[in-house]
This record gives structure tokens, sequence and C-alpha cells, in this order.
């Protein structure tokens, strides 16, 4: 059983005017059509405004579809009874850790969420542990969150959303305001969670560089999904991605100008690795 | 025409038991027209740094002085010196408040008191040099796309017309095109103009690909001040401090150690791009 089924759904956000009347809609997400298998690693990328965190949204119900339906784990989002199960499934870290954590003591914030869900005082402390080894945070439990750096903070947020032992993390850019090592810290904890628990995650990002081990890449554009593929697949199409006012990762780029410039390279290249076992092919000038 | 730091340090809740120096011992010269990048860990203190450029916050000790006059000796104009050197903090459209982008642009130099005409004109210069068209003048500043309200943000701080115009992270949470738009309209900016910019960034490839002197912090001290070749040129030194090189610099010390005869202080695409060109070239002949 898939995970995330999308089936043709679409959302509008409406404009009210003063007197609280729809004054006018704007089609944030069109037609989508999405399966998502368990354990799956997806990257979404997509210019400002192309839909991405609407439909982030609703992967954990916090919007639910205009038209069309989305079923996360079995459970139709679009049914208010189905609400509180599909939050639990999925969880959602946001861009901003200032945002997200509320605890004085970084247990305490990791605690609040299975707390909420009624677990016993036992279990959530079990919870917090695991939840805090997992992202490598545990030697901070007694620290005050905001004595972190925003990598430690996003990471806290990651073990906040985990200690409610989802299936499924959307993560919405958690890592546009970190610095090199923060960014490095909170993609690592994300692939581990997907390889080492099996967890399926959702990133939506803007650095290219975070999507080369995702197994699919989405690439969104006026609220469709206009790309579909491996990192390779995606990454081959440097002009396309250009169009779509995005971008490759910088190694990709580099291979792109030196085939350009003549060197008989193949598309699609992701690694450094990669680019000195191609050069090392590259024969004598013609 | 400068700005200069001489000495200076400032201490964080100075008459407490929880006193933390954030600055200690910062020398830095900004002079005009040059394009500086300001980089280094969260929390190594550049913000800290960047506070004391205009004026915001009084150094512990030490002395910043504009023009030669120290900005702290009695009397001196500070509200002058505020629309002298601008500050766009992160995500300053979170600061748009107008009913209109224009009324918005127009705030800053009204507020200095200019005549109308005046204020007018350079909302609408500030405006055209980020590029907005006169189409959204009237337009509800809330409903533009994040690039769009960010570079009318930047616009607002224009409009004073700064001699130093101070950026902190003004492409955090861009997509790649917004982030090219907006650093390449502020290089254009400060060719036109011949202002100095102080870009505070996370990301080494804008850093490398737009200034011409990278000033590294770290634990509130200046680690490095030099030209970006050379401050990448230590990059075991910058991932101890947090940071790292740009990503092409890698590629090319990878590439080193396959045996390629490459030269491993590019920063740039195109730099790296041309000595691996010259490399394989070589081993062809």
């Amino acid at each position: 059983m898939n995970i995330i089924e999308t089936s043709h759904m679409s959302y509008d956000y409406i404009k009210y005017d003063e007197e609280g009347n729809a004054a006018g809609r704007t089609r944030a997400i069109r037609d989508v059509s999405l399966s998502v298998k368990p354990g799956q690693f997806i990257a979404i990328l997509g210019h400002n405004g192309s839909g991405k965190s609407t439909l982030a949204k609703h992967i954990n119900a916090l919007l639910v579809p205009t038209e069309g339906t989305v079923v996360v784990d079995g459970k139709n989002t679009s049914d208010a009874a189905n609400v509180w199960d599909v939050r639990q499934c999925a969880g959602m870290v946001f861009q901003n850790p200032d945002n997200q954590i509320i605890g004085q003591v970084v247990e305490e914030d990791v605690g609040f969420g299975p707390e909420n869900m009624g677990v016993p005082t036992e279990e959530i402390w079990q919870r917090v542990e695991e939840s805090l080894k997992a992202v490598g945070m545990y030697a901070y439990r007694k620290y005050s969150p905001n004595k972190l750096s925003g990598g430690q903070k996003q990471r806290v947020s990651i073990a906040g959303v985990l200690a409610m032992h989802p299936k499924c993390i959307v993560l919405d850019e958690p890592t546009a305001m970190l610095d090199p090592n923060g960014r490095k810290d909170v993609i690592r904890a994300a692939r581990a969670l997907n390889q080492v628990e099996g967890i399926t995650i959702l990133l939506i990002t803007h650095y290219m560089e975070e999507v080369i081990y995702a197994d699919t890449v989405l690439v969104m554009d006026g609220g469709e999904v206009v790309m579909q593929g491996t990192p390779r697949e995606i990454f081959s199409q440097v002009e396309r991605l250009k169009e779509l006012r995005l971008d490759v990762p910088q190694v990709t780029l580099l291979a792109y100008e030196l085939k350009k410039s003549g060197l008989p390279l193949p598309d699609g290249i992701l690694t450094a690795d990669e680019l000195a076992a191609e050069l090392k092919k590259v024969g004598p000038a013609r | 025409m400068a700005l200069q730091l001489e000495h200076v340090s400032y201490i964080y809740g100075a008459d407490t038991t929880l006193s933390v120096r954030a600055l200690d011992d910062i020398c830095l010269t900004i002079p005009d027209g040059q394009f500086i990048g300001l980089i280094g860990h969260t929390g190594s203190g550049k913000s800290t740094l960047v506070q004391h450029l205009n004026g915001l916050i009084a150094p512990t000790a030490g002395v910043v002085s504009y023009n030669g006059r120290n900005i702290w000796e009695k009397g001196y104009p500070r509200k002058e010196l505020r629309s002298q050197v601008g500050l766009v903090f992160q995500y300053p459209e979170h600061q748009l408040f107008e009913v209109d982008v224009f009324s918005d642009v127009c705030f800053g130099p009204k507020n200095l008191g200019l005549p109308e005409a005046e204020v007018h004109a350079r909302a609408q210069r500030a405006l055209e040099l980020v590029g907005i068209s006169e189409e959204y003048y009237k337009q509800s500043p809330f409903e533009l796309s994040g690039g769009q309200k960010r570079r009318v943000a930047i616009a607002g701080v224009l409009a004073m017309q700064p001699k130093i115009l101070v950026l902190d992270e003004p492409t955090a949470g861009l997509d790649p095109r917004g982030r090219d738009e907006i650093l390449g309209q502020i290089a254009l900016l400060k060719k036109e103009t011949r202002i100095s910019v102080v870009l505070v960034s996370h990301s080494m490839e804008d850093v490398a690909n737009y200034v011409e002197r990278i000033v590294v912090m770290n634990q509130g001290r200046i680690l490095y001040d030099d030209a970006p070749a050379a401050v990448f040129s230590h990059v075991k030194e910058l991932e101890e401090v947090g940071l790292a090189a740009p990503q092409v610099t890698y590629i090319l010390h990878r590439l080193a150690q396959e045996g390629f005869d490459v030269d491993g202080r590019a920063t740039t695409i195109t730099e790296a791009r041309d000595t691996i060109l010259r490399a394989v070239r070589k081993k062809q002949v």
C-alpha cells in the first residue's frame, strides 16, 4: 500500500473582501496525482510560489484539497474524523526553528508531542531519549533551546516530530536559515531516519546538492508536477531547470560547462568522484 | 571616505555575571566602492559586528569612526549616519507595512524630512534599481511573491541613498533564480553608484561569485580578511570553524588527488572549468 496517494488533487486559495465574501480565487495546486511508497526519500523542487509548500501542507491535513483526494496511510484527509490519525502518521518540520520550539528545556520540547497524544509518562521519556539519540542531540537534552545553534534547533524540531512515531516526515525548507555545518547535520539526520528507521521523507529545498541522494525528485511549476525522475534524470536537464528558475548541483553545472567546451562527458554527473572517473576516460584530442 | 573600526570589543551583559564577549579586538576598514563578504558560523559575532556599523550598538571598548569622526563622540549626528549606512536585516519583507509598494519605499526618505518631489524621485530610482516596474507601485506589498517582497524591502533602504549597504543574508529562502537576480542587481548597483556593499552570507558559492574581499569571523575575532581565493585556500581551517570552501574547490581537490594537474585555488565555476580544460588538454598533448 502507498503511504501517500493523491488523486487529481487541486487547491484554491480564496481571497475574501471586507464583508467576508469570496472575492477571488487562486489555484495553487492543479491536478496533482502522486503515489509515495513507504520508506521512499522524495525531494520536491520548485521556484518560490510554485506550490511546494501548499502541497506539503496537504500531507498532514493542514490543508485539504478543493478537488480530488489525498489519502495518507489509508486515511482520506478530507474526512475531519481522520485529521489526528493523519497528523500522527505524517509529521512536519518548517523553515524557521524558532517558530516550532516551545519547551524551556530540549527534552521537554521533544516530549510535548507524545504527551499531547496521551502516551504514558514512562514511555514519553523513552521516546524522548530515542528521538534525541536518532538526531544526535541527546547530549543537549538538558539545554535551553535558545542556547543552541540553528542546525541544532532544527534537529530538536525533527526529534519532536520523531517522538510522535510518524511513518512519514515532511521537511519544508529545513535548512534555509542554517550555516553550512548546520545544513549538513540536518540533511544527515534526515537521511539516517530514512535509511535506518525506514521513515518516508519528503524534503522541500532550494539547495540542489541536498537532493542528489533522493529516490525520486519532483519539480513543481504553477501548481503542477512538471518533472519527475531520479536525481540523475532530473539534473541532466540543465536548460529546462534554468527555465523553471532552478539550478543543478555545482558539480553537475561544472560538467555541463566542460561538455559545452568540447569535452565528451555524459549528462547528469552528480559527484566529484563521477567527474574524476569520466575525465579519466577522456581520450587524446581529436 | 571610509568606515573604520579600531580595536572594537563588545560584551553582552558586561555588568552581570553572565557576560559574553561577542566581539574581541576587531580592526576593520570599509573603503568606498568595495564588495565585501562577511562569513562566519551562527554565533560567530557577524550580527553584532553589523550592528556596530551604523551605530545601533556602541562598542564596549575601541572606536568606530565614519570619515574620520568618532560616531560616539558627543553631538555626532547618528541619525544621519543611519541614512549613510543602510542595513537590510534578514527577512526584510517582514518589515513591510504600508498599503502599497510605492508608499512603503517612500517611508524612509520621507522621515529624513525631504521635500515630496525628492522623496518620490528617490523611491522611483530605488525601485528601478531592484527591478520592480511601475505596474507594481500601487499594489499591496503583501500580494507580491517572496522574491519581489524582498526586493521592495531592499528598495526601502536604497531610497535613503546610503553610501554603504549592509545586507544580512538577502537570499535566504529564495529560489536559485531569485537568488541570482538579487545578487546580480546588487553587483550592478555597486558598479553604477560606487557604494560599498557588505554581504553577510552562509553560501560560500554566492560569496565566491560576487565579492572582492572576504572577512571571516570566528568567536568574535576576525580570522581572515583577504581576497576570496586566498581565504578559500584555508579549507581545513574554515571547516574547523563551521564553514566550508565553495563546492568547486572541493571538486578540484578531488581531481588533484586523482592525478589531474588542476589549480585548487579556483572558487567559481568558470575558473574551475578553465583549469580543468587546461589540465585535460595538457594530458592530451
